[in-house]
């Protein structure tokens, strides 16, 4: 593994193509906090023909709900939770600008599919790692549908938050190819 | 006949659920260091070393060690000559539950209803499994369980004629598929035998059970071993970016069944496996 890529947001498109799948990353800027509710919240408004709580272009959306803040906190333990549960509605928010998606585990091909049309970049962060991850978080502030507890929208502002991307925008998953490297380097072919 | 106050339980219960979400159990921080000595991989030590300053800073800031601290799974083993008095058992965990969660600042994850939907606001209500064994005491297990993990799992009702090569493949099979969604390393609660219900409660006791404990019966132990050792060289890894860590441990319970059946449970937990005892 190089040295981790410092990366600036917004993810411009132009930016998203310079990454590619196994890249470790440490990212600085603002994403907006969002997983299952809220991404139903969100689709049904632009199918309603309404504008998002947050400006969507360029924008990176992280998938957790996190703990809440003790006193003193700036938020509580923020791990990512499981992607595939928001991939019914990545691509729509893709078509809208949103470039960004950090979370944990397997994508459907639809969602790597407009990964590639629009440019998209899925980033991992460490599963269960959210008392780490906390600490990258310097600013929180919630922007949108507060009934849903843990699952409100937040605007968070990140500095050097380690990543790795595990899906580029040409489509390459490091789930993939991590896993046929090692099996590769130890000499064994993919048991099924 | 020993009399206990059911708001004792309430208090163990609240102390407990902070606790086992703040602080990994040792079994399995040493499961992850010696694992973590065992990688070769540049990506895969990584996540490794992340993962131990992770539980380390968690301990040291009394803070949860991942965000999804789960439903309270709480296991009481009530000594028969126990009397629970001053109100009902039930409510008294629940009472344990919304304090815990509340004071420790954990997450409330629980929906009402499981189609509708609405979050109880509390993570009440408790999963409360009750047992009841000899002696004068209750032995409380809290065990906040995450659903990454959770989600991955799988039951099913085989043959016996399938035999033990049936069992081994559905748990391959069922690790592979789970493969990074359930945030690996995992813990892997393996349930054999009984009926339907009794086989996956098997798979989620063998989730408590310490990471370094072996079944009482070496014909399992040894598949304990066997079974750790090809998930192991799957190389899915830590995170299922690659490497030899893909599952910490392995635990299998097992009882007996039916002459016309051989379930088999597979119960996914991720690294922070959270389990914490108390005997009153």
């Amino acid at each position: 593994m190089s040295m981790p890529k410092k990366i600036q947001l917004p993810l411009t498109e132009e930016l998203a193509r310079t990454l590619h799948a196994g890249d470790s990353v440490l990212l600085t800027g603002t994403i907006y906090t969002s997983r299952d509710a809220g991404h139903k919240r969100m689709c049904e408004a632009l199918a309603r023909g309404e504008e998002l709580p947050f400006d969507p272009a360029d924008a990176t959306i992280y998938y957790v709900g996190p703990t809440p803040a003790k006193p003193g906190q700036v938020i509580g333990s923020a791990g990512p939770t499981t992607s595939g549960r928001m991939d019914a509605y990545a691509p729509t928010l893709m078509s809208v600008g949103a470039r960004g998606m950090i979370g944990k585990g397997a994508r459907l091909p639809e969602v790597v599919e407009a990964m590639k049309q629009y440019g998209g970049v899925y980033f991992g962060a460490i599963g269960g790692a959210g008392a780490l991850l906390a600490k990258c978080i310097k600013t929180c502030e919630l922007i949108a549908y507060e009934d849903l507890g843990a699952e409100a929208l937040r605007k968070l502002y990140v500095e050097e938050m380690p990543l790795v991307v595990i899906i580029d925008s040409e489509g390459r998953n490091l789930y993939e190819e991590g896993r046929a490297a090692y099996l590769k380097a130890h000499g064994r072919n993919e048991e099924k | 006949m020993r009399e206990i106050e059911v708001s004792r339980l309430t208090d163990v219960i609240e102390k407990l659920c902070i606790e086992a979400n703040n602080h990994l159990p040792e079994d399995v921080r040493c499961a992850i260091e010696s694992c973590r000595a065992c990688e070769d991989g540049q990506i895969a030590m990584g996540v490794l070393d992340n993962i131990i300053e992770n539980y380390r800073i968690a301990d040291r800031e009394n803070v949860p060690v991942c965000q999804d601290t789960g439903m309270a799974c709480v296991f009481l083993e009530i000594g028969q000559d126990v009397h629970l008095t001053g109100g009902e058992l039930a409510a008294a965990v629940d009472e344990g539950v919304r304090r815990g969660y509340d004071k420790g600042y954990l997450r409330k994850s629980v929906v009402g209803d499981p189609v509708r939907r609405g979050n109880t606001g509390d993570n009440t209500p408790a999963m409360l499994y009750t047992e009841i064994v000899p002696g004068d005491r209750i032995r409380v297990t809290v065990g906040p369980k995450g659903f990454g993990s959770e989600n991955m799992s799988a039951i099913r009702m085989f043959k016996p004629s399938a035999g033990l090569q049936g069992i081994k493949d559905f748990i391959i099979e069922t690790v592979e598929n789970a493969g990074p969604n359930p945030c690996p390393p995992m813990v892997v609660g393996v349930g054999i035998g009984g009926t339907f219900d009794k086989c996956a409660l098997l798979a989620k006791k063998a989730l408590m059970r310490p990471l370094d404990s072996s079944h009482p019966d070496p014909f399992y132990a040894d598949l304990e071993r066997e079974m750790l050792e090809r998930i192991n060289g799957l190389g899915i890894g830590p995170q299922g970016f690659g490497g030899r860590t893909t599952a910490i441990g392995l635990n299998i319970e097992t009882m007996p069944t039916h002459i016309a059946g051989m379930p088999c449970a597979v119960n996914i937990n991720c690294h922070v496996t959270r389990h914490k005892t108390e005997v009153i």
